[in-house]
């Protein structure tokens, strides 16, 4: 098939982007969307133009490189699933297709659809972890854990830390990202330690790095690929006014 | 020269860790704060000893290309990682682990380090939960088990089919606990070039700035790597795409002597090839296969849709030829199995390429529920690539470039032959012999970093207390900032008409075709010649595009692919050598009537070890002698 692509082109950081239209035939509905961007850069490569940057590794849904917003929404069409889940099959002979990296204050561009999402980074470093040195600890079988509360946990660690939340909030909130780790550790005994100072350090980071406000639009939870529920959310709050009045 | 000198402790083996540990020499902790140590690698080997290094209060500066240290690739590993808890009462105990990775090694892995990998593993597993790493557990709250290929016990941990991402995030979240309190700077989107040695001993690093293009100079008093593995010389294989070798090519070309370059295990089964622009090929993980039931057509060239093959014309092959372990025979056993059905035409699918993965038995007697528990996120995900629903028929497979068992010489210690330059995780030639057991690398990879190198590495920088700060302006550091240079201008300087990536995908057919899973004397020669001319057609006519002072993916990759032409030879030379067949490396010329491998111990039991002479020289063989005390060395039988 036919694809039409308007993609935004950026030179640098500081580099005042656009877009730029491309025509690429021969695009088999089997092939990825990354497969498909190669193929356009194998293209411009060979014609001489500089190739479309864009972040990707896995290509399997679970490193959180690929970063693309897609005719509008982070990831694309696909329900449940990353850039690189994403086949051409979805799209038909002829479409336009709109690519842009995530937009977000938090996240600057760095070039064309390469965005720096160091802050998730920073928020992790603030308290998005439990303190045990390797050496102290005890039997895993020490401490029992409700098979329920283990799953719930595991799904809220599930989180890739792609920031599709935070590229389809108005707000450029992270409470998404935020609550699903404060929530795995919320869940489970071993975190409940640190569960105070964990949840008061995380949310500040995250008001400092200028993530906005959740005012409760639900975007987040529609483009997250590994489907982590705005419940998390709900639980960092109630952590977050427990720990206030501890 | 430097020796060979695999330093394995005396006395018993049960006893050798722990005689090592005591008897090592240590660093007081006002002496750890002035020590640097370089880390390159963030993957579960690299987080794992960066957070534990931290924690006994070294300096540690951690490198990866990615923008952050979770996303390396340990973050795809899938279906678990061993210990031997016995939790279940099956029977399982360090020494069965030893023995079962010994055995599927094909008796070509060094028996004291397997044996530690097994002694540590109960302390990873007890680490990694009291990070919060989310395990499966049981309705009584204890953690749960499953088994694995090669093994008869159920020692497996896991988290749903996302175990490596759960690994590395517990792994990762103790590293980031360094950063805050300091011990540990990150530098993200930073690629190792170049390896400095100073005065016999690994000092530095030369890293370009993936951002900026400025290449940088980083100093400590010992360098350890944890870069992973090099499965993506095939193109296609189930790795992260941008995993590579560089840092350890680097390393090799400046004294550090490489291990079984050759033994790269081929997984059974990962989705087949669906396009001609197909980049990576997704692993189906193993843990499949102890529900999923392999079978082909019984009719050569049986063309009807896979449920329409009533149950007596199927061919459960490998329950056929291996009823003792059935469907969890080990993975190269597995992958040749597919290989010779499909070579002799009773592949399915469009190519003939592919194998059945069935569960409809599994989903009959144990629900569909049961079944998506264990495996729900692998049926998505595979549904999501190929379009089926692999809960309404069965999943197609074929074999696919997976996991290296050769990579960098170490000592017991896990020190290379450039005193000081350490390697950790699946960047060196580590535990796993000529064949690796499933859920036992990420295993390898924790132990390194959490319980071996935090103790070995003391015993180096205990003579390293007195050394000042390194400095970055030595003449070692010029010299070899220098080269970096001039390996990126000569890239530049080509300015052909060829792109990288079509480069590396002939390179990977070449290596798929002729040192893959079946190889002979004639083929692996004519690999060595075709190899020469690609790489002779690649610095006359690669075009890489854009400068070097900003983000250049196609820079990167072709250094990558530049270093791979040199690996490729090392690997074909080392296959040549070789003319046994072992574990996961596989001769022709010596196979039993059968058809089953033919390993000749008299004539191969070592560690093929090799120096590096000289781009246009042969590298020079040396043998690390395998001695077995502790088992007695057999064939390895399956039936
Ligand atoms: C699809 C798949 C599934 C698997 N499933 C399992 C499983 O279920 N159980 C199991 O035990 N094993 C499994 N394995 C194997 C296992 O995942 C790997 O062997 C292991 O994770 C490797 O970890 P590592 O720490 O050695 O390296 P990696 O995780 O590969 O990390 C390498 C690190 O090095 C960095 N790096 C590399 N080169 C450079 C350089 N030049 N400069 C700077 N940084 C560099 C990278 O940025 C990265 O941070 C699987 C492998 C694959 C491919
Ligand atoms: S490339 Fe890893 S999630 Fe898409």
């Amino acid at each position: 098939m036919n694809i039409k692509l308007k993609i935004w082109r950026q030179k640098n950081a500081k580099a005042k982007g656009k877009f730029v239209n491309y025509n690429l035939d021969n695009v088999s509905p089997e092939m990825s969307f990354l497969e498909m961007l190669d193929a356009l850069n194998n293209k411009l490569i060979i014609e001489g133009d500089e190739p479309v940057a864009f972040e990707h590794d896995c290509r399997e849904g679970i490193c959180g490189c690929c970063s693309l917003y897609i005719n509008g929404t982070p990831h694309g069409p696909g329900e449940k699933s990353t850039t690189c889940e994403l086949h051409m099959r979805s799209f038909k002979d002829g479409h336009t297709i709109v690519i842009e990296p995530w937009r977000s204050r938090a996240f600057p561009v760095m070039k064309d659809l390469i965005v720096d999402r160091n802050a998730f980074d920073k928020i992790i470093a603030a308290g998005g972890f439990i303190s045990i040195d390797a050496g102290s600890s005890q039997d895993s079988n020490a401490v029992l854990v409700n098979k329920e509360k283990a799953d719930e946990a595991f799904i809220s660690a599930s989180c890739i830390g792609c920031g599709a939340c935070v590229a389809a909030c108005k707000n450029a909130s992270a409470m998404l990202f935020v609550s699903a780790k404060v929530s795995q550790f919320a869940l489970l005994p071993q975190g409940r330690v640190e569960a105070v100072e964990r949840v008061q350090s995380m949310v500040a980071k995250m008001d400092e790095l200028g993530f906005g406000n959740c005012t409760n639009t639900y975007a987040c939870e529609a483009v997250c690929p590994k489907g982590i529920s705005v419940t998390n959310i709900a639980r960092m709050n109630r952590e977050f006014l427990a720990a206030k009045i501890s | 020269m430097a020796k060979l000198d695999s330093k394995i402790p005396k006395g018993p083996l049960a006893e050798k860790w722990s005689k090592y540990k005591s008897t090592m020499k240590l660093v007081n902790p006002a002496n750890k704060k002035k020590l640097d140590i370089i880390l390159v690698g963030s993957g579960l080997s690299g987080s794992a000893a960066a957070s534990t290094l931290g924690e006994l209060g070294y300096n540690v500066k951690v490198f990866c290309f990615q923008d952050t240290p979770r996303r390396a690739h340990s973050v795809a590993a899938q279906g678990g990682i061993n210990a031997t808890k016995n939790y279940k009462n099956d029977g399982d105990s360090d020494y069965r682990l030893f023995y079962d990775m010994i055995k599927g090694g094909d008796y070509r892995a060094r028996e004291a380090n397997v044996y530690r990998a097994a002694e540590v593993s109960n302390a990873t597993i007890d680490q990694l939960t009291a990070q919060g790493v989310p395990f499966a557990r049981e309705y009584g709250g204890t953690l749960d088990n499953r088994s694995f290929g090669g093994v008869q016990v159920s020692r497996t941990f896991y988290a749903k089919g996302q175990t490596g991402q759960q690994c590395l995030l517990g792994a990762y979240s103790g590293l980031s606990r360094q950063i805050k309190k300091g011990t540990v700077t990150m530098y993200s989107r930073r690629e190792m070039l170049e390896l400095v040695v100073i005065d016999g001993k690994a000092r530095g690093i030369i890293t370009r700035n993936l951002v900026t293009g400025e290449l940088e100079r980083h100093a400590g008093h010992t360098v350890i790597l944890a870069t992973g593995g090099y499965g993506t010389i095939y193109y296609l294989s189930t790795l992260a795409v941008n995993s590579n070798a560089s840092a350890a090519w680097a390393a090799y070309k400046k004294g550090a002597f490489f291990g079984n370059p050759g033994f790269i295990q081929i997984h059974p089964s990962s989705i087949p090839v669906l396009n001609e622009y197909q980049a990576k090929l997704t692993l189906m993980s193993e843990s499949l296969r102890n529900d999923g039931r392999i079978w082909v057509p019984k009719k050569k060239e049986d063309k009807r849709h896979a449920n329409e093959i009533p149950e007596g014309e199927r061919d459960y092959y490998l329950e056929r030829r291996y009823p003792a372990f059935g469907n969890l025979v080990p993975r190269d056993v597995a992958s040749r199995a597919a290989k010779e059905r499909c070579d002799a035409g009773y592949g399915v699918g469009d190519t003939g390429l592919a194998v059945n993965l069935d569960f409809k038995d599994a989903i009959a007697k144990q629900g569909k529920k049961a079944i998506e528990d264990k495996y729900g996120n692998l049926f998505e995900m595979y549904e999501k690539i190929t379009g089926i629903n692999p809960y309404d028929e069965p999943m197609r497979i074929y074999p696919s470039g997976h996991y290296t068992m050769g990579g960098l010489w170490v000592d017991y210690e896990l020190m290379t032959t450039i005193p000081g330059l350490f390697a950790i995780g699946e960047s060196n030639f580590s535990d796993h012999g000529a064949n690796r057991l499933g859920a036992s690398s990420l295993m390898q990879c924790a132990g390194d970093g959490y319980f071996v190198i935090s103790n070995t590495i003391g015993n180096f920088l205990s003579g390293e207390i007195r050394t000042p700060k390194i400095s970055t302006d030595a003449p070692e550091f010029e010299k070899a900032e220098k080269d970096v240079t001039g390996k990126i201008k000569k890239l530049f300087a080509v300015n052909g008409k060829q792109t990288v990536t079509s480069f590396h995908k002939r390179l990977g057919k070449i290596m798929w075709d002729y040192s893959g899973m079946s190889r002979n004397e004639e083929g692996l020669k004519k690999a060595l010649k075709f190899i020469d001319e690609l790489k002779e057609e690649f610095w006359k006519d690669v075009k890489v595009p854009g400068t070097n002072n900003e983000i250049n993916q196609e820079l990167e990759k072709a250094g990558r692919v530049a270093d791979y032409f040199g690996l490729a030879k090392l690997i074909v030379i080392d296959a040549l050598n070789r003319g046994e067949s072992c574990g996961a490396h596989f001769r022709e010329e010596s196979q039993t009537p059968t058809g089953e491998a033919k390993r000749d111990d008299a004539n191969y039991s070592y560690v093929s070890v090799w120096e590096y002479k000289g781009d246009e020289q042969e590298p020079q063989l040396r043998k690390e002698a395998l001695n077995y005390e502790f088992v007695e060395v057999k064939e390895r039988d399956y039936k």
